[in-house]
């Protein structure tokens, strides 16, 4: 029951992330693609946490944490590159 | 019960998500792009992870999503204050038709 509806959360979040990245393919300017990433991060960080929840595999959490940490590196490292044009 | 109540919240969680890529997908500018990122997908995160909490209860992985919760809250904003900024400095035009470059110019 509950697995389910874990299952139907991941798959319903995967849709959006195809979406996203719809955005950050075609997006105008460089923010357009800086933002649908950060997007696609948030959602991906979901999703591992519902795939370590139907798995009952607890070291998925701590890839997790890893790839929310590497996401906020990548989008500091984006956004300042694009505003002072060196890293 | 409590099955009732995490369920609640992940498809909270799931329709704030889906908000937030409707609006990346069908707003015309880049700052609008980010108010609808910014705090629906701050929310949709936090609704998602806590449902996990919720049915998982206080144990390691419990403590490490709660971590989790708190990185997230901390970070997500900051990160769409630093793009905000960015995209202001390097972008001139709000509507977004001619994204005009300032720094050949002055």
């Amino acid at each position: 029951m509950i697995e389910t509806a874990f299952l139907v959360a991941a798959i319903l979040l995967m849709v959006n992330v195809i979406f996203c990245l719809y955005r950050a393919a075609v997006g105008p300017t460089p923010g357009d693609r800086v933002v649908a990433i950060n997007m696609i991060t948030s959602k991906t960080i979901a999703v591992m946490a519902l795939v370590s929840f139907m798995y009952h595999e607890e070291l998925f959490l701590d890839v997790a944490i890893t790839y929310t940490l590497i996401g906020y590196t990548a989008t500091i490292c984006v956004a300042k590159y694009l505003e002072l044009k060196r890293l | 019960m409590r099955e009732i109540i995490v369920m609640l919240f992940l498809f909270t969680g799931v329709f704030f998500f889906t908000v937030g890529t409707i609006g990346v997908l069908r707003l015309p500018d880049v700052f609008c792009r980010l108010h609808a990122n910014t705090k629906s997908d701050t929310l949709g995160v936090g609704l998602v992870l806590s449902s996990l909490v919720l049915y998982e209860g206080l144990s390691s992985a419990g403590v490490k999503i709660v971590f989790m919760i708190i990185f997230i809250l901390i970070t997500n904003p900051t990160a769409g204050h630093i793009i905000a900024r960015a995209s202001y400095d390097t972008i001139v035009d709000w509507t977004g038709q001619l994204a005009r470059q300032k720094g050949g110019e002055e």
